[in-house]
């Protein structure tokens, strides 16, 4: 099984107890030879992993995307060198890019499709763009059996939700605060019930993603979701030496 | 032009153009985060109201008259002129208050922000005169203002960073990506995702996802429309050939606007050139570019075969900028503009011509327009040009003072 269906089949079984738990790492940082053995490292725990590739303008991420991200590109990773290290290693779990519409544009849509396909690539999240502009992307991506993943956010009223939810495939991305990755402060109350109403509409796994660093974020939103996106506290886990699986035991124990 | 051009021209001057998905041909759309597209939404219902609006309409240029200046001056250049061999007009938006032809769309965004209730703005800027057309804007209608600025741009326009900050306006310091106009473009969009309800974005230039160029431009085509009304006034005869610099583009899509239904007229943009014709020399955008996607629209764009977007170098801070906007790719791909561009030292040449023989400091950026004016006029003797006057080059000091002084 590849794809939408994958994906939704892993966060709907996760490998342990609680929500299914998807960490993001930037690839290639902080450098190009322990790409692989982190990936292998963190499938242990994560029910899907999403990979970001680097890009010079990242506009929807924090500083600590932002500087993983223009020290990706200083160590020379891209969309191709990506696709050639995942064609090296087979994993259990479902592989999601995370890329800015232009370096996916300039691979070309065919391209992405077949790249996708031999490397085992399930699905994309493209932070610019929404569904308004992502018609041919997600046809293409649709017609090969894998997943464009949607995002909605706190801002994005209901009839919204539900055109964004019958467009998505894999699960729906539930962005949690308004603003940047990475977020610092605590989330805010009323996010259970924002949570809660994508949870009502979507007819696919929503998994919350943005600002989640710790336990106590993952206990509080728990049953409102089918998974939870860490990314920013990830990657600084990593940057500073220390074990990504261990960081992941520690959301749910 | 090609009959299938001709007709893409008359649906954009038909005002059919941007269509209802915000595109010039192929060309805009809204490539923007999610978190956005309710802002986008409502900005693009409200732009609708209130540009018909007469009410509106009227404030706006009654502001535009009693603070911002305009009419601006269409000066008859009699020294270039005689040099040159043409008869050599400029459209003077240098006089315009704050200095440039950035007020003009700060004014109406800040008013228009008024009207939708929203408690502060926040802006980008290159060159500073943008920030800086903003923050007096701002100080006009009662908003606060928040204007990020490259580190690198705040050091080689100075001046106008204190003149921010004397207007009450933050300013702030851009560290991440290149450190200039386009790190700074990606900084306030980070800062308008966090709270798009209560903020609005003044976007400097027609760049950014729809509704953005379409309502730049509207702003700035006043430059334009007075222009072709004060040519006429002369003697009922229209310019040969109109001249403007082009970074984002928004003085030259100001300029060119009234005047794209006179095909006779010869429209001509002028990028930065840079120090060479070599990828990260220079940001000549549409000669040496290729389609993409930056900043939430679908244009021309200089960037790798990775789909990075590249540094770019100019001399001008207001040029220095790796996009350019969708409606001037469009007019490109219709053959209804030409778009050239001006080496840095050539730029300078120029700015040193106007000043000793017209009284007049341009600004760099506009410096580049006379480059291709210039050489224009070489080939076309007795002709009449228009350059557009962008803005005045006082802000330019310190990198002129250096210059002079090596």
């Amino acid at each position: 099984m590849i794809g939408g269906k994958y994906i939704e089949e892993k966060i709907r079984a996760p490998k342990e107890p609680g929500p299914a738990i998807v960490p993001f790492i930037t690839a290639g940082y902080p450098n190009t030879k322990d790409f692989k053995q982190t990936l292998y490292e963190i499938s242990k725990k994560a029910d899907v992993i999403e990979i970001g590739v680097p890009f010079s303008d990242p506009m929807a991420d924090g500083v600590t995307i932002q500087r993983s991200s223009h020290m990706a590109i200083e160590n020379g990773v891209t969309l191709t060198w990506i696709f050639n290290q995942l064609n090296e290693i087979n994993l259990d779990t479902p592989i999601v890019l995370m890329s800015y519409l232009n370096p996916l544009y300039v691979f070309g849509m065919e391209e992405l499709v077949d790249a996708s396909l031999e490397s085992g690539v399930d699905g994309f999240i493209v932070p610019d763009l929404p569904i308004e502009e992502s018609k041919e992307l997600n046809q293409r991506l649709t017609e090969a059996g894998l997943a464009l993943i949607q995002l909605v956010t706190p801002a994005t009223p209901k009839d919204r939700i539900e055109m964004i939810s019958d467009q998505s495939r894999g699960f729906i991305y539930a962005v949690t605060v308004k603003g940047v990755t990475g977020g610092e402060g605590a989330l805010s109350a009323d996010v259970t019930e924002y949570l809660k109403q994508v949870q009502e509409i979507s007819k696919i796994p929503v998994c919350a993603g943005f600002g989640i660093r710790e336990k106590s974020d993952v206990e509080m939103i728990a049953d409102y979701v089918d998974g939870i996106i860490v990314g920013s506290a990830i990657v600084e886990t990593i940057e500073q030496g220390n074990s990504p699986t261990e960081f992941l035991d520690r959301l749910k124990n | 032009m090609k009959k299938d051009d001709q007709k893409l021209l008359k649906a954009l001057l038909d005002g059919e153009l941007p269509d209802e998905s915000g595109r010039f041909g192929i060309f805009g759309g809204q490539y923007a985060p999610e978190t956005l597209m309710p802002a986008l939404k409502k900005l693009e219902k409200n732009i609708k109201i209130f540009l018909n609006d007469k009410a509106f309409q009227e404030e706006l240029m009654s502001e535009l008259n009693s603070w911002a200046g305009r009419p601006t001056a269409l000066t008859y250049a009699s020294q270039l002129s005689k040099k040159w061999g043409v008869e050599v007009f400029l459209k003077r938006e240098d006089m315009t208050h704050t200095g440039a032809h950035k007020i003009n769309n700060a004014l109406g965004q800040a008013m228009l922000a008024k009207k939708l209730g929203v408690k502060r703005i926040v802006a980008e800027t290159g060159a500073g005169q943008h920030g800086v057309a903003c923050a007096a804007a701002c100080a006009r209608v009662g908003l606060p203002c928040t204007i990020y600025m490259g580190a690198i741009d705040i050091e080689r326009q100075a001046p106008n960073v204190d003149r921010m900050k004397q207007l009450g306006t933050e300013v702030i310091s851009v560290l991440s990506g290149d450190q200039t106009l386009r790190a700074a473009i990606d900084e306030a969009f980070r800062d308008w995702v966090s709270d798009p309800e209560n903020t609005h974005y003044i976007l400097g230039s027609v760049v950014g996802p729809h509704p953005f160029p379409y309502l730049v431009r509207e702003m700035q085509s006043i430059i334009g429309k007075e222009a072709r009304r004060q040519m006429l006034e002369i003697d009922q005869r229209l310019p040969d050939a109109v001249f403007a610099c082009v970074g984002g583009g928004s003085n030259a899509i100001g300029l060119f606007h009234a005047f794209l239904g006179d095909l006779e007229v010869e429209l001509f943009g002028i990028e930065a050139g840079g120090t060479s014709n070599d990828l990260g020399e220079n940001a000549a955008t549409l000669a040496s570019g290729k389609p993409g996607i930056l900043h939430g629209t679908y244009s021309m764009l200089l960037h790798d075969d990775d789909g990075l977007i590249q540094e770019t170098h100019s001399v001008s801070a207001g040029l220095d900028y790796p996009g350019v906007g969708p409606e001037h790719a469009f007019l490109q791909s219709i053959n209804r503009v030409q778009y050239t561009s001006a080496k840095d030292d050539e730029a300078l040449e120029l700015l040193r011509e106007v000043c000793e023989n017209e009284g007049i400091l341009p600004a760099i950026e506009s410096s580049h327009a006379f480059v291709e004016a210039k050489k224009w006029a070489n080939e076309n003797t007795g002709k009449r040009v228009l350059i557009g006057l962008s803005g005045r080059g006082d802000k330019d000091m310190p990198t002129l003072s250096k210059l002079m002084n090596k």
